[in-house]
This record gives C-alpha cells, structure tokens and sequence, in this order.
C-alpha cells in the first residue's frame, strides 16, 4: 500500500501569537513553528498501515525551505521519502489541493491521509476539495472506536481498515451525534481527527535515519499549477482583550448576577 | 545556542523535549510522593534511542557524539524530577558505559544490551556504609574459589539499587588500598545477594536509593569487569562521565528555575507592585544568571574536552564544583522569592531546592573536587 501523508508548518499555538500593528499578518520573530498536530496523527496512522500491510509512506509539505524541519520530522517519525514543494508566498486551500492533486497524480498512491484542517487557518477544505478533483471516495474526520487508552493503541494498530480483498476502507468518522462508519472504496482521501490515534515521538535512530532519506523538490510552476489566491486575507486583528471579571462575595450574589446581569439562569 | 548542536542535535532535542514535557513532567509530585517511578519509563527511552546516544551501535547505541548527551541532560530538568532523571543517568551514562569500554563481548551482551534497551535496569554499587569518597578503602570482598568469585560485605546508597537487575560493582579482590579493587558485573538474581533496605531521603524521591548486602554471593570469574585488581583506575575514569552528566544536569536545572522564579516575580505583587520590581531581587537575579552562563560555559568547554578523548579531570571537576555549589545559592534566592510558595513541595523550585543539594554530595563531594584539582595545580 503506498500512502501520501501532508505535513504542513504550522506556528507552535505555545508561542505567543501577535497580530503585526498593521493588520497585515502576525509577527513572525520569535515564533516557534512545528507540524500541524492533525498532520502528525495522519503520519501516524500511514506508518501503522504500512506496518501492518506493507508498503511505504510518502511525506509531502508545501511552503519555503523550512518546511523541510517537517519533512525530516516525518521522516524521523518512519516516512520513506519526502516530497517539498517549493512555495515560499502565500497559499489558499484550494492552491494545496491543486498541487496536492498534481503530487497524487505524480505519486500514484492508493491512499492519501490529510489532517482535517491546520491549526494555523483552520480552514477544514484541502482534503475535501483534493477528494473532488481526484473523484476519489472521501472519509473526512477520521476517528475511531477504541480510546486512546484502549489495547489496540497500546499495540499501534491501525484505526482505519481495510478489507480482505484491499480494495476498500473502512473509516469510523467524527460527526456531530457520535460516530458513523463509512466503507470507503481505493483510492481514496482520508481526513484526520484528533482521536484516531497517539502519534509516537521520532526516536533518536530515527532522527539519525531522516538525514539520509531523500527529499525531492518540486515548484508550483513545475507541477503546472495557478496558485493565485481565490481567497485573500485582506487584514488581521487580534480579539478584543478579554475584560476583568467581577469578584462575588458568595454563592447568592453569583447566583443573582447570573439570573439577573448575565440572564443566563 | 552554541554552535556545538547541529539541526539533528535540535531535532533530537525537540523529541526529548515533547517526550520529557508529556509523560515525565505531569507525573513529577505522583512519583515523588510514590518514592518510586514506572520501570516502563526505562523501556520507553530505551525504545526512543535516549539510554545508547553514545554508545557501541553494535550493543544498540547510536554511537553519537556526547553533545546529545548535554542536549539529553538538559532536556531531563524539564521532567522537574530529579529522581527520574539520576535513575535514567546511571542506566546510561554511569553504571553502563564502562561495560562498554572494557568489557567482554559476553558481558555487553548480557548486561550493556538490554540496558540500553531499558529491559535490564543498572546499579553502580560503590560506595559503602564505611565511606563513599575514600574509593581506595572499600571492604566488600570477591575471593577467588574454583571458577567463582565469592562476594561479601555491603553497598550503601545505590540508585536504582530496589529493583536493579545487574550491578556494576567494585570490590575488593586483592590486598589494602587501590591496587587491591576489581570492578564485577553482578546479575542480582544470585544467591546470596539482597537489598537490606531502601533508604528514605529527603530528596530525588522519585529515585530508589538502597542498602545491598553480599552473603556468600557467587558470580563466575567470566564477569570480572577489565582486569583483575585494575578497577580503581577504571572506577575513577568512569566517574567523569557521571561528573559532567550532573553539571551539565545542574546547569540546566538552575535555568529552568530562574526563569520560573522570573515569571512568578512578574505577577506576584507586594506593597502595589510586582515583586520583580524590587532593585535588590532584579540585582540578585542578573548575578545568578551571569554565574549560571559561566558555569554552562565551562561545562560546556568540558564536554568539549571529553567529546575530543582528552580526559579532562580538571575540567569536569571544576565544571560539577563550580554548578554544584552556585545551585545551592541559586536555590536559596529563587526558593527565597516564592516566599511561602516556595515552602510547598506542588512548586517546582521546592523541589529543586531540595533535591539540589545532591548535586555537592554524590558523585564525589565538593570537598573531594577540591582534593582532586588540588592535587592536580600541584598543591
Ligand atoms: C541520593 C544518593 C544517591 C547515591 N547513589 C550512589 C550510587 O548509585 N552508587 C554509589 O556507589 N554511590 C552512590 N551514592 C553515594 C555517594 O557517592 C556518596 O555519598 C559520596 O561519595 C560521599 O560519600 P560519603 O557519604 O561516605 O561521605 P564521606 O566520604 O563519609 O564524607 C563525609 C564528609 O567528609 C568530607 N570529606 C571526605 N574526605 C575529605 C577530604 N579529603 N577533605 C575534606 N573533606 C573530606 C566529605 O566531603 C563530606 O563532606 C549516592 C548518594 C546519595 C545521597
């Protein structure tokens, strides 16, 4: 089974985030960045297929040169190899699907695993609109059964199934009422949610490992794709700042403020 | 940074970080006031490649230089247990390395492996009830009978010492004094071999630190570690990695607490303003953090030295004096900032006040780092 996995740079949301004075992005100094967290878990569970099936996992992130930090990550994590394709400026969901497609295509792989959205934007779209253009099934919002404290993660199985004859999916999704299962037929675009699985931490062989698998580069202009914004961030502001809250002297005066100022009782 | 960390220095050191931060730092008091940690622990940073950084591959090491080494060190403080850590530092860095230098093929395989795995847990059992500077002096004897050495005698204060499977262990095969010690690999499943207790200290509670004793305990002459009656010199060459793991350790436990002392000092407020704004705690502050820059700037230029094979014993003891001593006085003021709070042992820097002040006694004394680099200014 070959598996596309994204690893997208995301600011690390334990840096402090500024919103820059001018609204016209956030202050990139003394940032941390790391992997979209979604993105780790969508790793994860390539490697736990590819454990359990054979195959490899190709690792792929869009955006300047230092998105290879990730790229080594996921290698160090088990990726075979890596794809980079290089786009320093700034993208939307639909110009990642567009060169995600153009990857696929390229790659030929029988699954591609993509986090539900990147905790940077939080957008939620790439996956889907990659699905689309692909005319592959989609299972957004994988999940699954077992906790996260179950045996079955214990032993790093595979949250996501496939069937006997390898032709389809079966993928526990997150909606809004619980849980729904979905057969998905290959090939096919999964989406991660944050309880499929516990991605392991790169151990240090691994790490030592990632400096001598490859990293090919690819440009949007290479892969022949327009990744002209369709959406534009026009200005950011931060969120009004939180104004202090009121001491109570006991639970009666809490609870007539609530009744009577916050109305909520 | 220094320039001694490569980009695989720092990926290394963000997986030690989320590693040490997720499933070390949430159980720090649990395991403290347990007095004793999960072996499972060990068998995770034998799987993640912490316990063989810079040890033979062909024993499971990576073989890598001892930078990863410091950036493990280093990243350990941030477990804010010091028990957990000096237990993870005797599997790797003090009871094992000398099997890997000087033992037989038979010995790593049995004891250095499955260490570096984190499947067999390790001891370095030196020290005695009669005295743990004076080295040369120790009483615990291995006689030679027929193919066995035969152990009697006791070891006092041995990390890892409950639940040990093997120790490195020095006795006394030959006549008074050092030319008389031979370093053995012990398995503890022998008879004649037991903990006679485990000791209740008032720090690193984390760590199980016990009183072990040989009864006519027989080990084959096979685990003789180097060669007979030349332990001493093996036993004070291994001590330098242990000196330099607890400075660099020391070093970057001082850092974390300065900072924490830092943050509280920006909120806590007393007479209208933040305490951090008294002259007298800022002055106080910026002395300590000049003197923790010079100690990591010597411990570095000691990891320098060993990292080139150079032996620096100067070095090291300087680097382990020179930390351990300024901890104790970095301790005082950040405990001493925390006013009441730093009473309370849920703050980190109760803790560390307390636990740091193993850093003067184990490992060899302050006053003993005195003797040796004393002796070696040739005075
Ligand atoms: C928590 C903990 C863990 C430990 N883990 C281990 C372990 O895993 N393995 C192991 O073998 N040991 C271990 N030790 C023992 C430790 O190495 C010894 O406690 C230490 O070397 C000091 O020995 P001692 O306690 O016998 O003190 P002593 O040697 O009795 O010294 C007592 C005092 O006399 C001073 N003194 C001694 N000689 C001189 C001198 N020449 N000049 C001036 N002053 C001098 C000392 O500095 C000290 O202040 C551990 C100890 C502790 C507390």
């Amino acid at each position: 089974m070959k598996i596309l996995v994204t690893a997208k740079r995301v600011e690390d949301p334990e840096s402090k985030i500024k919103v820059k004075a001018d609204g016209s992005g956030i202050v990139q100094e003394g940032l941390k960045y790391k992997m979209n967290p979604f993105d780790e878990i969508a790793v994860e569970e390539g490697l736990r297929l590819t454990a359990k099936h054979g195959g490899e996992v190709v690792v792929v992130s869009i955006g300047p040169k230092d998105v290879q930090e990730q790229l080594r990550h996921a290698l160090a994590m088990g990726a075979a190899r890596a794809v980079w394709v290089n786009h320093p400026g700034p993208l939307d969901p639909m110009g990642a699907a567009g060169l995600l497609q153009k990857v696929v295509e390229k790659e030929k792989p029988d699954l591609c695993i993509l986090g539900k959205q990147s905790i940077d934007d939080d957008q939620g779209q790439t996956g889907q609109y990659l699905a689309e253009w692909l005319g592959w099934s989609q299972g957004t919002f994988a999940s699954k059964l077992d906790s996260l404290e179950s045996e079955a993660e214990k032993a790093k199985a595979p949250a996501i199934e496939l069937s006997a004859d390898g032709k389809t999916l079966q993928v526990v999704r997150e909606v809004d009422s619980g849980l729904a299962t979905l057969a998905c037929s290959l090939p096919a675009v999964v989406t991660t949610d944050l309880r499929l699985n516990q991605p392991r931490y790169a151990s240090l062989p691994g790490i030592m490992k990632a400096k001598n698998k490859p990293i090919e580069e690819l440009t949007p202009a290479g892969l022949g794709v327009d990744v002209g914004l369709q959406v534009e961030v026009l200005r950011m502001s931060p969120p009004p700042p939180r104004k202090a809250g009121v001491k109570v002297g006991d639970v009666q005066e809490l609870f007539q403020k609530l009744k009577n100022e916050a109305k909520v009782l | 940074m220094s320039t001694h960390f490569t980009e695989e220095h720092q990926a290394f050191r963000r997986t030690l970080r989320a590693y040490v931060e997720k499933e070390l730092a949430p159980h720090a008091l649990e395991w403290d006031r347990a007095g004793i940690f999960p072996r499972e622990v060990f068998r995770q940073c034998g799987a993640l490649g912490f316990l063989g950084i810079n040890h033979d591959p062909a024993w499971g090491g990576s073989g890598l230089d001892y930078w990863y080494v410091t950036a493990f060190c280093e990243e350990l403080a941030r477990s804010h247990n010091a028990g957990v850590n000096m237990a993870l530092l005797v599997q790797s860095q003090i009871a094992t390395p000398i099997i890997g230098e000087i033992g037989t093929d038979e010995q790593k395989a049995e004891f250095l492996a499955p260490a570096l795995k984190g499947e067999k847990i390790a001891a370095l059992a030196i020290s005695e009830p009669g005295g743990g500077s004076d080295v040369a002096g120790i009483k615990t004897t291995a006689r030679r009978v027929g193919g066995d050495f035969v152990l009697n005698g006791s070891k006092m204060w041995i990390t890892n010492g409950t639940r040990a499977d093997f120790l490195t262990c020095a006795v006394r095969t030959g006549g008074e004094g050092y030319p008389g010690i031979s370093l053995l690999t012990v398995p503890t499943d022998i008879k004649g071999y037991g903990v006679s207790k485990k000791l209740d200290k008032i720090g690193n509670l984390a760590s199980d630190t016990a009183i072990l004793y040989f009864e006519d305990a027989k080990v084959p002459v096979r685990y003789l570690l180097g060669e007979e009656n030349q332990g001493f010199a093996h036993i004070m060459s291994n001590f330098q990695g242990e000196r330099l793991v607890a400075a660099i350790g020391t070093v970057a436990g001082m850092d974390l607490m300065v900072q924490e002392a830092l943050a509280w000092g920006r909120e806590r407020k007393a007479f209208g303003r933040p305490i951090l704004g008294f002259q007298v705690w800022r002055h106080k502050f910026v002395e300590h953090l000049a003197a923790i820059e010079a100690a990591r700037q010597l411990t570095y230029h000691a990891v320098d030295l060993f990292e080139r094979k150079e032996y620096p014993v100067r070095e090291i003891s300087m680097a382990k004096l020179f930390a351990g001593d300024l901890a104790q006085r970095v301790a005082y003021d950040c405990q001493q900032f925390l006013g009441g709070m730093g009473y309370i042992d849920e703050t980190h820097i109760a803790r560390a006040w307390r636990d740091v002040r193993l850093v003067t006694i184990g490992g060899g004394t302050s006053e003993v780092m005195k003797e040796i680099i004393s002796k070696l200014e040739g005075f």
